[in-house]
């Protein structure tokens, strides 16, 4: 017996311009994926990678010294001047710096991330979501400039040492030579909790993210083969959530490299990179030199990538 | 002899689910032994216990004689084949193979030609530098078993190893392993719900529901004479029915009655077929005998009668089983 209907095996086109346009596309797949890609390829291509040429085009420029006009010429004479002393030094205390950060981020987000992967369930992990993602939602400047309060001398930091006695440790730590200071929010130090803070988040969602893809069989394989928990770690665990740390020190290593806040407002008078750009392109107006200090976090960030893919960063994407 | 594996009252409750639900369980040195079941009866709670994942909430397990409670898996001599392979999706087939040697601390020469020759055995030879993404479902399932087979663990333990392959590799494999634990002679424990595999690989079989043994014995002794009604359905379909229906026993006991035992008879009793169902070796038939609902096989090549029809059946008594526990 079969159920009697009216009901047409092809139904009738729609009408209206939109409804006919969409049926048009989802038959035209090929002109659905144009349309899909050109927005984002004319926003790459026109103001992002056009942008960056332009920077490019203007870091091969120089200054008259007598005019400050810039000169309109070829010269690799304004990344001669990246070489001087005063300026090697920014970039090599800045690429210290984020490297340090990022080192200190992936430790302190491995076990937070590897916890969120693995134990956190349901609204725990909602919640683990929103610890992470909070400290994102507060403005930037505030946080730094809470973050001065904290470790300034008069802070609630010394505070604390102080009311646990601890007076001497903090001060111990504050006579380290380079990296000490009159107080944390002067030093290397307090410039390095900061640059940590702030970053921390963009570290622990990737790794969590690619933690998350581990299959926990694979861990107990590892283990029923023999591997000691810290073997399973080394052979296993590390290699696998590296792509989703190399992600994450992409974020730590490039926003230290080219941040030019937390340094002004916590840390010694020396500059970082972001800091000499700010000063030439501004007060001492030599773009061209600001060019060249840009494309320097460019040019480190492409060894850096370079290098991680030579050692198989990415071989279990 | 010393059993490979010995459980005393052993159960692992995960809250209020017992998922084992104090076992006994002796698993002799050297064979093939198969926990059969439903999904969440137990069987694979009961490998990883063997395993070491997962430690008992009470009894005692011993593995060669050997207190296991409390023992990490890493430091244990029993290696698993796992549900899907679990192959190292960074590592090339030779160094999935070799790891348990790399873990030891064995030499990169030494256990290269280990591996390869660990490859030789599963018929993978030559396929070491390959990674685990490009190989088919049967050759992961190959170098899963080398993998876990270079260590010379003193038990190996597959967890539904088969499960992914389709039928005719499957059937293939199931005859390679066989070959492969006779030729080797180590233990192996075998996780299925496939009735099937466990009773044509298997030396021994235990069918567990509900985190209970029902039944641990020969694959003939749980075929043909079930204990409990469980058995009797869950391995080969069995119908249950009264013991006086089938003309063995008492009234009040039950009996099993193999659906091939039943033929059609023209001198037998009188049954409505309610369904009919063609399977190419054979058509199965489902009968109703005076309200007892009755599955029989019926050779293909004989003509059966059609839904509403009536057929004529009978069986031979002796056949039939009656089951000694009520469950």
């Amino acid at each position: 017996m079969r159920p009697a209907t009216s009901q047409p095996a092809i139904f009738a086109p729609r009408s209206g311009p939109l409804a006919r346009a969409v049926d048009w596309v989802i038959r035209h797949p090929r002109m659905f994926v144009f349309l899909m890609v050109l927005p984002i390829t004319l926003w790459l291509g026109i103001v992002y990678i056009g942008a960056l040429i332009a920077l490019l085009i203007q870091s091969f420029f120089s200054i008259d010294e007598f005019s400050g006009m810039v000169v309109r010429e070829f010269t690799f004479k304004t990344y001669g001047e990246l070489l001087r002393p005063y300026n090697l030094d920014i970039i090599l205390r800045t690429v210290a710096m984020a490297a340090a950060v990022t080192v200190a981020a992936a430790m302190l987000a491995f076990p937070i991330a590897y916890f969120a992967a693995r134990y956190a369930k349901g609204k725990w992990k909602a919640l683990f979501y929103i610890g992470v993602m909070l400290p994102l939602w507060s403005s930037y400047l505030v946080k730094v400039y809470a973050w001065k309060l904290v470790l300034a001398k008069e802070g609630i930091l010394t505070w604390v040492f102080a009311k646990l006695h601890l007076t001497w440790a903090l001060d111990g730590v504050l006579s380290i030579p380079v990296i000490g200071g009159n107080s944390l929010s002067v030093s290397y130090m307090g410039t390095f909790l900061v640059f940590l803070y702030i970053w921390l988040p963009y570290m622990i969602i990737p790794v969590q993210a690619s933690l998350e893809r581990v299959p926990g069989a694979l861990l107990e394989a590892a283990s029923d083969l023999g591997a000691t928990p810290r073997q399973s770690f080394r052979m296993v665990l590390f290699p696998l959530a590296l792509p989703g740390i190399i992600a994450g020190s992409i974020f730590t290593f490039s926003l230290t490299l080219g941040d030019y806040i937390v340094p002004q407002i916590v840390g010694n008078s020396r500059l970082f990179i972001g800091q000499a750009v700010y000063t030439q392109q501004g007060t001492a107006g030599n773009i061209p030199l600001a060019a060249a200090f840009t494309v320097v976090p460019i040019v480190v960030m492409g060894i850096y990538l370079w290098g991680a893919r030579k050692m198989g960063a990415f071989d279990a994407l | 002899m010393t059993d490979a594996v010995t459980f005393r009252g052993v159960s692992r409750h995960f809250g209020s689910v017992k998922a084992v639900d104090e076992v006994d369980l002796a698993i002799h040195d050297g064979e093939f032994f198969a926990m059969l079941g439903p999904s969440g009866s137990g069987k694979t709670t009961c490998l990883r216990l063997i395993a070491g994942f997962e430690q008992p909430t009470a009894g005692s397990i011993e593995i060669f004689g050997e207190r296991a409670e409390g023992v990490p898996p890493y430091l244990r001599n029993v290696n698993t084949v796992f549900q899907n392979y679990a192959l190292f999706p960074h590592m090339n087939v030779l160094d999935n193979v070799a790891f348990g040697l790399r873990v030891k601390g064995v030499s990169k020469a030494e256990r290269r030609r280990a591996a390869e020759e660990t490859l030789e055995l599963v018929e993978l030879g030559g396929y070491g530098t390959r990674r685990a993404g490009e190989l088919s479902g049967g050759q992961r399932q190959r170098v899963a078993l080398a993998r876990a087979l270079i260590n010379k663990p003193r038990v190996v333990l597959l967890d539904e190893p088969l499960g992914a392959l389709d039928l005719k590799l499957r059937e293939q494999m199931q005859e390679e392993l066989r070959k492969l634990q006779r030729a080797l002679g180590l233990t192996f424990v075998f996780v299925t719900h496939d009735q099937d595999e466990a009773l044509s690989m298997a030396d021994r079989v235990a069918v567990f529901a509900e985190g209970k043994i029902q039944q641990i014995g020969s694959a003939e002794d749980i075929y043909r004479r079930p204990s409990t009604r469980f058995v009797a359905d869950f391995v080969g379909s069995s119908n249950v029915v009264p013991a006086d229906l089938a003309g063995v026993g008492q009234t009040g006991q039950w009996a099993s009655l193999r659906p091939e035992d039943i033929r059609l008879d023209a001198a037998g009793r009188a049954a409505t077929v309610t369904g009919k169902f063609f399977h190419g070796r054979v058509t199965k038939l489902s009968l109703d005998i005076k309200g007892q609902s009755l599955t029989a096989l019926i050779p293909a090549h004989e003509a059966t009668p059609d839904i509403g029809e009536t057929a004529y059946v009978s069986w031979d008594a002796s056949r039939a089983h009656v089951m000694e526990l009520e469950a």
